[in-house]
């Protein structure tokens, strides 16, 4: 039995003349992200694509990966027979079997593109729904609301039965969107922000400052082991490490305490927004909610876009944890995120930040601690690992 | 004397790979993967990569694999843990009478505790049919443990119907399934499957004695019955057997499920081709069973004194379930198999090493058995 993927596009259905580099993106993600599963086919028709494996594949998996690609708003496997109602009802049965025993209710939809075929849809369907309760007595017809909707489609090349439609990722295609770098430390926020911009189309770099010996490697493993997460809808990622340790100790030495994260968070933005350029980003992407901590609030905000030269973008600033939280188990990210090792932004934290930052002050103790001269250093000595 | 070793389901060979990631991991990578220092995150990264491996196999996910120390415990840890966390829910467990010790045992105890516990009957051939477990399945039924092949007559068992028939009448019941003689046997993805617990074993598969894992399915809720360290998540505390998982990965890595499955099949027709000339041999074991089990006995001559002749011949085989030496077994028991083919049933089983030659050896000593050995 052969079975192929059929892909309904989302909103890039209605982009107008540059749809094509739209679609040409998806084709592209759908073919990279099946990397190393087997040889496919993807073409497009109708607004359709068709992705047709041209060896044996593992469908679940493939399925399971498409299901992360941005730009989809929903996929069916689907079975491919010949254009003769002896094939169809040949391959019905076994092929929907799996959908049909867990169902109590379904309904058969027949589309028929291919006029010439000697049956109508209404035919078609009687016909196809009938044999399907021979198969499966336990069932029941609903065709308001079924368990289980059963497509059966003749087209010009063949004809395809499927059983509903599964939800894709919606969004648009990966690196349609531009790219953007995002700062990621390890706590549940950051790879949510990532995950958010991906699916505007973002193509994405992750920045992650290590403070070492104060942060572990095991920290570092957390921090790719999460991208390696949103990897997964958000195609391959460079991830630049920032050695952090010089600046943080002389911020210590230096600041005042109560300025110590606002002034970090400074070094921070000047320091990604070189990589960024460096690496053809033209934005920065932030886990940042407002008023979850002192330096989320709208007067550290205030201080800490004045040290950056590009836009900062925050898709999470107006939700609560909670929200976050949910869409953090979606992604799967949330039990790596929770583990408990120290990053940079729990090093040398103040007991009592300040939460309406002063920038012009700021910019005072900030340039006292002559921190400048350390951020070329770091730029220097990143690590530079790519994931995927 | 050569050795032909037919034992295959009671354990194996462990695989040249596998014994050597476990000298590896013995003497090179020997920290404790919970130490913070960079030792201890080498030999976490080496217990984290078997536990991808193992997922792979399954079709799992990485944090769905709870290693254990081998099939006994994690079947322990799936019915027990699973009892304790639902009892609020009902009292009610359905399993089946040919289930492996470590289940029957522990269902057992669970009766003693108060639970109300269905044991399914077999058919002759030692499998359950679907319609018979479904039948028993209420709503107060918290869990359904039923085994996926049958470690003495390789019968294979509806697990995905089972599953299907839970899922369309909305039941919150969970299923586990005993999957110790399946696991690089048979090429199942769990979610296919549609059980929420799996118990797989080690040394089945060419790994060492002593390691075994449970799958639990992403958002189900077990309880430990073991206390201490954070390891496992705290389902399964104790420093882990970090030799033993990491050669439980290597094996799995090893796995071609489709080779051996092909070598197992072509012997088993040859065994049974072979076996259907002599007579005094019945066949036990389904037609339609698991390639790797035969399960057959021979009229007159008893399990043990068979098992012994062989063994003089180098071939060695299995009189029953290993596990229960001597004992009578209660799989062929509940299978209301006549007395005399009980007492005399032999199980062989074989791997992806076993040959024609093993086989030739076994149907020799049994030729030789039937005319040398006293009728009981």
């Amino acid at each position: 039995m052969k079975e192929i993927v059929l892909i309904k596009l989302g909103e890039i259905a209605l982009k107008g003349l540059n749809r094509h580099t739209f679609e040409a993106a998806l084709k592209k993600n759908i073919k990279s992200t099946l990397y190393g599963l087997g040889y496919f086919k993807v073409s497009i028709a109708q607004s359709t694509i068709y992705v047709t494996p041209q060896s044996e594949v593992d469908m679940d998996e493939v399925c399971d990966r498409i299901s992360r690609v941005f730009g989809i708003v929903s996929f069916s496997r689907a079975c491919v027979c010949e254009k003769s109602m002896d094939s169809i009802f040949a391959n019905a049965p076994d092929y929907l079997r799996e959908e049909l025993q867990y169902a109590k209710t379904f309904k058969v939809e027949a589309k028929r593109s291919d006029k010439k075929f000697p049956l109508t849809s209404p035919e078609i369907s009687r016909e196809v729904g009938g044999l399907l309760l021979e198969n499966f007595p336990h069932l029941t017809v609903d065709v308001h609301n079924p368990d289980v909707k059963v497509v059966v489609e003749v087209r010009d090349f063949g004809a395809y039965i499927r059983a509903g439609a599964l939800k894709g990722a919606g969004g648009i295609p990966v690196g349609t969107g531009g790219n953007a770098a995002i700062l990621i430390s390890g706590g549940i926020d950051s790879p949510v922000a990532a995950y958010m911009l991906a699916k505007r189309g973002v193509s994405l770099t992750a920045i992650h400052f290590a403070s070492p010996p104060y942060t572990s490697e095991r920290a570092e493993d957390k921090v790719q082991r999460l991208l390696m997460k949103v990897c997964r809808y958000a195609g391959p990622i460079t991830m630049v490490t920032v050695p952090f340790t010089a600046i943080q100790e002389r911020i210590k030495d230096e600041c005042p305490e109560e300025l110590f994260t606002i002034i970090m968070r400074r070094m921070m933005m000047k320091i990604s927004c070189e990589i960024a350029k460096k690496y053809e980003c033209s934005a920065l992407i932030t886990g940042e909610s407002l008023g979850q901590v002192a330096s989320q609030t709208i007067s550290a905000i205030v201080c800490t876009d004045d040290a950056a030269d590009m836009p900062v973008f925050r898709p999470l600033i107006g939700m609560d944890k909670e929200e976050i939280i949910q869409i953090s188990r979606k992604i799967d990210t949330f039990d790596i995120s929770i583990e408990p090792y120290e990053d940079c932004c729990t090093v040398f934290t103040p007991k009592h930040p300040r939460t309406r930052p002063v920038l012009k002050f700021v910019r005072y103790a900030e340039e006292d601690a002559k921190l400048y001269d350390l951020i070329d250093e770091a730029i220097e000595n990143v690590k530079i690992t790519q994931l995927r | 004397m050569t050795e032909h070793y037919l034992d295959n389901s009671a354990t194996t060979r462990v695989s040249q790979g596998a014994a050597d990631k476990a000298i590896e991991l013995m003497r090179e990578c020997y920290a404790n993967p919970s130490s913070l220092h960079s030792m201890g995150f080498s030999a976490s990264k080496e217990l984290e990569h078997a536990r991808d491996t193992i997922a792979k196999a399954l079709g799992a996910d990485s944090s769905e694999i709870y290693f254990t120390s081998g099939g006994t415990e994690a079947n322990n840890l799936a019915i027990l843990g699973c009892a304790h966390a639902h009892k609020r829910r009902g009292n009610r467990i359905v399993t089946t009478a040919t289930e492996h010790s470590s289940v029957y045992e522990t269902m057992l105890h669970l009766r003693d505790e108060g639970f109300e516990v269905i044991f399914v009957s077999p058919d002759i051939t030692g499998g359950v049919s679907a319609q018979d477990v479904i039948s028993q399945i209420d709503e107060k039924t918290i869990l359904v443990s039923v085994m996926y092949i049958n470690n003495e007559t390789g019968a294979t068992n509806p697990i995905t119907e089972i599953a299907a028939a839970i899922k369309r009448r909305g039941l919150s019941t969970l299923l586990h399934t005993d999957a110790v003689q399946a696991f690089g046997k048979v090429d199942f993805k769990v979610a296919r499957l549609g059980a929420h617990l799996v118990s797989i074993s080690g040394h089945k598969i060419h790994a060492p004695k002593g390691v075994g894992a449970l799958y639990v399915k992403k958002g189900v809720r077990i309880l430990p019955h073991t206390f201490g360290g954070k390891q496992e998540k705290k389902l399964r505390p104790g420093t882990e057997s970090l030799p033993l998982i990491g050669a439980f990965g290597v094996a799995a890595e090893e796995l071609d499920i489709q080779q051996s499955r092909d070598n197992a099949q072509t012997l088993r027709s040859y065994l049974l081709d072979k076996l259907s000339l002599i007579p005094q041999v019945k066949v036990n074991s389904p037609s339609q069973g698991s390639p790797f089990i035969l399960n057959f006995s021979v009229d007159g001559i008893r399990s043990e004194t068979m098992l012994h002749h062989l063994a003089a011949q180098g071939v060695y085989v299995s009189s029953g379930s290993a596990c229960s030496k001597g004992a009578k077994s209660h799989v062929l028991s509940a299978m209301n198999l006549p007395d005399n083919l009980a007492d005399s049933a032999i199980r062989v089983s074989f791997s992806k090493h076993s040959t024609h030659e093993d086989c030739d050896a076994l149907l020799e000593g049994i030729r030789s058995g039937i005319e040398n050995l006293a009728k009981r």
